[in-house]
């Protein structure tokens, strides 16, 4: 048996004292499921053609890794974490507390959010607002927003008669996803603030405007499938008349089975989500902790693989996985901006 | 009983000439439901059947073909420039080659008329960037080929594999599938010409985790498992058959042995995630043990483990006879003789048995590892219980959700080595108790 492990279990097992967090010479990252599969394939680009090691890529969500991110500075919190949002002031505060005060923002890139069906069925138009009709947990009863009722919509062909004769069954993402949030912000509250009354309201009750336009129906419409959007795409095939919701990645790498929603006009495609056209679209961030530049050795050549032409430029590896890169000159500013270690104000 | 054989004895017509035709009728009904609970039993067996068969061939027919991949063979000229620029010829220097530009012009070389950079680029990405890493090895194990041309087998991108196992429809319009028309024709031209064959995918076994469909491997994953459940092992085994041992052949029966018994049983029925939040605040932060470490993950599924021990141990121990507990102290052992020499030996196969089964379930665990970090990518394989590292079921369920196609192979590749692994423990644990049961 190796004298390592026999030696390993011994101290830890039978003592119980505290082995001392040794130093570690490999990056650790965390967050975002949705940036998960660029993180990643950076990480191997980087542990390929470095002599550092690979870094280790957890996928915790965009919450879980800012709070991890931002439990302190030391060799056992992470060095990098991904969001598929902005960080938070709130989250900015807890790092401070915490000690984490220098952090480098990184914007990577697009990702759009998709409404998707079978290839079987016909193709849909939609628009914002009758997607948040058709989702909402209770709904304008006049066309200002003055009054709500429940959601009484079964088929979408209630909302508006263009609308395929087809029961709403809609497959989206729970609560605890990045997309989730995403798509209530960008798609809800779109489609929400359309009514008079209802964005009026922001400035007075803004308590109440949120719970509005962020309140998904919970009768059955709208099925939680869960953070697996494999899965969802597997459903979709299955059922034809049934709609999923995920990123635009799983859309493109599955064109042959599934068909992409036109909203408010616009397809969701690569160069429609590049340019801002598609409504639905989000920023991908990382953020780089600069207390732990100097050491844990690799972090700037790691930051400095991920913001080359090569990875994330329009030719680059990430593009091939699904990413929607920024502009020429977006790009130039933010890898300048990421190598010289800008700190994150707010 | 009684009742069946007052049933039998009304059969026949007795001296008291009561009703017989009434009686058959009451025998027939018995005889009736006996054969329709026989029946349920039978249909039971026939779903249980039914669902294992159709899942295990689903996983089957999803992932047979992950064992092979598509290789294309190309003529390729090992440029000295390219591979060793400083002429050195060393073994590092060589492994610095620009195996890229190799294969590149290989393929630039079969297909002349492809002139446009657009064109190549699409051209390039019929090989893997595997196919660097196969020239590479290919240069290393025989250096004397720098310098010549051969013709050489290199891995195919994961979108012509799954064209070729017949994954992706090539009669959809060309917008809808990763492979366009201009593939379409390259590979044709490469099929015609015999330069296309699958063969069996040695990385599978070989590699760590990748982005890249094709080159990922569950090694990384296997040797993760491999050390973890060492760790278990050797924390829950001892320390699990100690506990038992001293419940069953020393503890004095009163309140105290009682309430640790109900505790025990109690905590082999406690959902595993509970071990992992457990892990994140002892393990990690208050021991420090490094996060996603096989040590950490080990340790977890030892507590885990530990009571499906502890229970298992004490009722092989239950079984050894008294008889030949009182025999040995009768002629004079000591109790630590009685245990050791007899009734440990003689409970060993029962023993044995169920840490088996607890590490069968450890192995699949993966809910108690996603506190403490092992939920992650990770591509260097560990080498030791304390390198970043993943275990078998986890990597199942990370690959479930990467958006490439031919990931959807490989889980259920994954799946099977998994559950070969399982059944091999469970073949081992049916050996011993037949090997080593003695009946009494």
């Amino acid at each position: 048996m190796n004298k390592h492990i026999m030696f390993a279990v011994a101290a830890a097992a039978s003592i119980g004292v505290a082995t001392a967090a040794q130093a570690r010479d490999q990056i650790r990252i965390v967050g975002s499921s949705t940036v998960f599969p660029f993180s990643t394939a950076v990480a191997e680009q980087f542990g390929k053609s470095t002599q550092f090691k690979t870094p280790v890529v957890e996928s915790t969500g965009s919450g879980g890794g800012l709070k991890l991110f931002c439990a302190g500075v030391g060799v056992q919190h992470p060095d990098v974490t991904n969001a598929s949002r902005r960080i938070k002031k709130s989250e900015v505060d807890r790092c401070a507390r915490n000690g984490v005060k220098a952090i480098t923002e990184v914007k990577i890139g697009y990702d759009g959010i998709v409404l998707a069906n079978s290839r079987k069925a016909k193709p849909t138009e939609i628009t914002l607002k009758q997607l948040f009709l058709a989702l909402a947990k209770s709904v304008p009863a006049d066309a200002e927003g003055e009054k709500l009722r429940d959601n009484p919509y079964k088929m979408w062909s209630d909302i508006d008669p263009s609308l395929p004769k087809r029961k709403i069954e809609v497959l989206g993402p729970p609560p605890t996803s990045g997309t989730r949030d995403a798509f209530v912000e960008l798609a809800m509250e779109g489609g929400c603030k359309q009514f008079s009354a209802i964005k009026a309201m922001r400035k007075k009750d803004k308590k109440r405007y949120k719970a509005i336009c962020h309140g998904i129906r919970e009768d059955g419409a709208f099925i939680e499938a869960g953070e697996n959007d494999v899965l969802i795409i597997q459903k979709l095939v299955a059922n034809p008349n049934a709609y999923g919701i995920f990123g635009f990645s799983f859309l493109d790498s599955n064109a042959d089975r599934i068909q992409g929603t036109a909203v408010d006009g616009v397809a969701p495609e690569f160069e429609t989500i590049s340019s801002g056209e598609y409504p639905v679209s989000r920023s991908m961030y990382f953020y780089v902790k600069q207390a732990h530049i100097g050491v844990i050795p690799g972090i700037e050549e790691y930051v400095g693989e991920f913001t080359a032409e090569r990875a994330w430029g329009p030719d680059g590896y990430l593009v091939d996985k699904g990413l929607i890169p920024l502009s020429d000159a977006d790009r130039k500013k933010i890898n300048a901006a990421a190598m010289s270690g800008a700190k994150l104000s707010m | 009983m009684t009742d069946v054989a007052g049933a039998m004895g009304a059969g026949r017509p007795d001296p008291a000439g009561n009703r017989p035709t009434l009686d058959e009728r009451r025998l027939r009904r018995r005889y009736a439901a006996e054969r329709r609970f026989k029946a349920y039993g039978i249909v039971a067996i026939g779903i249980a059947m039914a669902a294992l068969a159709w899942l295990l061939f689903s996983i089957v027919a999803q992932g047979y073909q992950a064992f092979v991949h598509t290789h294309i063979k190309l003529e390729v000229f090992f440029d000295a420039q390219q591979l060793d620029p400083s002429g050195r010829n060393t073994p590092e220097a060589l492994a610095r080659g620009n195996y890229g530009a190799v294969y590149k012009s290989a393929l630039r070389d079969r297909f002349s008329d492809v002139r446009k950079r657009r064109d190549r680029r699409a051209l390039y990405s019929l090989l893997s960037q595997g196919a660097e890493d196969d020239l590479r090895a290919m240069v290393l194990s025989d250096p004397s080929i720098v310098g010549t041309r051969k013709e050489v087998w290199l891995t195919a991108s994961d979108h012509v594999d799954m064209l070729l196992k017949g994954k992706i429809d090539r009669d959809r319009p060309e917008r809808e599938r990763p492979i366009k028309d201009r593939h379409l024709a390259w590979i044709d031209s490469l099929i015609a010409d015999g330069k296309v064959e699958t063969r069996f995918n040695t990385r599978f076994f070989s590699a760590g985790a990748s982005r890249e469909p094709e080159l990922a491997g569950i090694r990384g994953a296997i040797m993760g498992s491999f050390f973890t459940m060492m760790v278990t092992l050797l924390l829950s085994f001892p320390v699990g058959v100690g506990a038992a041992v001293y419940l069953e052949e020393f503890a004095p029966r009163n309140r105290w042995t009682d309430l640790i018994e109900v505790n025990i049983n109690n905590l082999a029925a406690v959902p595993s995630i509970v071990f992992g939040l457990l892990g994140l605040a002892v393990i990690l932060n208050f021991f420090g043990v490094p996060r996603s470490a096989p040590l950490a993950g080990g340790m977890v599924l030892a507590l885990m483990t530990l009571p499906t021990i502890i229970i298992a141990t004490r009722a092989a121990l239950k079984a050894v006879p008294p008889s030949i507990r009182e025999a040995a102290l009768g002629i004079g052992a000591s109790k630590l003789q009685v245990i050791t020499h007899h009734v440990l030996p003689l409970a060993l196969p029962g023993i044995l048995t169920g840490t088996i089964i607890g590490m069968a379930q450890a192995l699949g665990e993966t809910a108690p590892l996603l506190m403490i970090g092992m939920v992650a990518f990770i591509v260097d394989i560990p080498t030791d219980p304390l390198s970043p590292a993943t275990v078998l079921p986890v990597q199942i369920y990370l690959w479930s959700d990467m958006p490439e196609r031919s990931f959807v192979e490989k889980t259920s590749a994954a799946i099977m080595v998994l559950l070969g692994f399982l059944v091999v423990m469970n073949a081992i644990a049916i050996y011993l108790r037949r090997k080593f049961e003695r009946r009494w």
